[in-house]
């Protein structure tokens, strides 16, 4: 019972973080309509945060270079579990157009685990709310709540921590 | 036995309240913007994924700040629920909110730390506010205590109506509204992120949260005071202020805190201090 009630919070309410890796603004673009009266994802309990420490949910727009590579790792380890990645567009599938010049690395997946993959250049608003949902099936697989408030014994944040009580 | 009842009451209607009360706003906030909005239980889901998350935190400090801050809560919406007296109430949130600010400022990040300071200056502003309310209740009803302002035959709104608007003022501040959510705002993607909060994580962000709804239902409560010889004058009270309280947030810019400080303390003094000269003439 307390399971399925964790559970169903959970896909009820994913709290989304944006990084624009280096996307051309397309993606960017087409992500940022999903929280307009048009689409209002807010329907579905969903926030963009724009805070890797409230998020559940990484939407990843664009290729991943040598410099952002750090950052999208420190994003992906200060998001608390459980949580789950979304790649989005051509360019976050596999550096699209990108994917020859000096600099790039990749895709998304060359750096963190990737689950849901979203195709287009631009990938359509609906396209991404389905990418989303996708996810939510993902996040379910992934929850399994222990008793008395999941989350085991919980941990300080690994690079705060050698930087912190200043 | 009436004490533990009443606790009770404060303990368990309280949280449901102010969890309701942040569902409607937010589709009352979609229906404005010609949004669907979420369900009206949107609250609740948030509330209880937040504290399946795993416990991530930047040091103990904050963990202790967002426990002290939530039982200040708690405890303050008990005493009122038990008709203590006010100025205990009063000090008892005052503690809550230094403690939200402390959390805040036990953090290296500096979205935290401006939000925190900040978070003071908001404070500031309304503790002396919500002060001069409370004398304005002491001047009409001779007593501190919540019991004799719910013996008093009239409604207070008929001797304190420009207090009633100075407590409302305390009210935008304390629920995060604009134009005065500056500190933190329900909104993400301010100029801080999220301000003080932007460092409590998973379920301590849960207990901030949960003792937001406390305080919530706290001013509620003490705006509900101003009509406390009818309940629907209260229900009418309550709805009407609410209302406005959305319709301010959803037409106003954030400000600054200078704005702040200067605006609210010249109006709200001046309407306190008439409101309190008046009662003598
Ligand atoms: S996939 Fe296309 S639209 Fe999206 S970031 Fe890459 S080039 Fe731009």
């Amino acid at each position: 019972m307390f399971d399925a009630l964790v559970t169903r919070a959970r896909v009820k309410s994913p709290w989304v973080l944006h990084f624009d890796c280096g996307s051309c603004n397309g993606c960017d673009i087409e992500t940022l309509a999903c929280l307009t009266p048009m689409y209002d994802i807010e329907r579905f309990g969903m926030i963009n945060v724009g805070n890797p420490k409230h998020a559940d949910v990484l939407l990843v727009t664009g290729t991943v270079n040598h410099r952002n590579k750090k950052v999208l790792q420190a994003l992906y380890e200060e998001m608390p579990d459980p949580k789950v990645v979304i790649a989005i567009g051509a360019c976050g599938l596999s550096g699209g157009v990108f994917r020859d010049a000096y600099n790039v690395v990749g895709g998304v997946d060359r750096v963190i685990p990737v689950d849901v993959y979203v195709p287009g250049c631009p990938a359509r608003p609906e396209a991404i709310i389905d990418g989303v949902v996708a996810a939510l099936g993902k996040l379910r697989q992934k929850a399994v709540p222990t008793a008395a408030g999941a989350g085991g014994n919980g941990r300080f944040h690994p690079r705060m921590k050698a930087t912190g009580s200043s | 036995m009436k004490i533990a009842l009443l606790t009770l009451a404060g303990l368990v209607l309280a949280p449901l309240a102010g969890g309701l009360l942040a569902g409607v706003d937010r589709k009352v906030t979609a229906w404005l913007q010609s949004r669907k909005g979420p369900p009206i239980i949107q609250p609740f889901y948030d509330l209880i994924k937040l504290f399946a998350k795993e416990k991530l935190a930047v040091n103990p400090w904050q963990v202790l700040c967002a426990w002290v801050y939530l039982m200040a809560a708690v405890f303050s919406v008990v005493l009122f629920f038990n008709q203590a007296d006010l100025l205990l109430l009063f000090f008892v949130q005052a503690v809550g909110a230094v403690f939200l600010v402390m959390g805040a400022l036990s953090v290296p990040s500096p979205y935290s730390q401006v939000g925190a300071q900040r978070e003071l200056l908001q404070v500031l502003t309304y503790e002396p506010l919500l002060m001069l309310v409370f004398v304005g209740i002491y001047q009409v009803t001779g007593s501190f205590r919540i019991s004799s302002v719910l013996d008093h035959p009239r409604p207070l709104l008929l001797e304190l109506p420009l207090l009633y608007l100075v407590l409302t003022y305390a009210l935008t501040i304390k629920l995060r509204k604009s134009p005065f959510d500056f500190s933190t705002s329900h909104h993400a993607h301010q100029e801080l992120v999220r301000g003080v909060l932007t460092e409590y994580s998973g379920p301590f962000l849960g207990l901030v949260e949960l003792a937001h709804w406390y305080e919530t239902v706290l001013i509620l409560g003490l705006c509900a005071l101003f009509w406390a010889t009818s309940v629907p004058g209260m229900a009418i009270l309550l709805g009407a202020t609410y209302f406005l309280e959305l319709l301010v947030d959803n037409t106003m810019a954030r400000m600054t805190w200078r704005w702040m400080l200067r605006y609210v303390w010249t109006v709200g003094l001046v309407l306190a201090f008439t409101n309190l000269l008046w009662l003598h003439l």
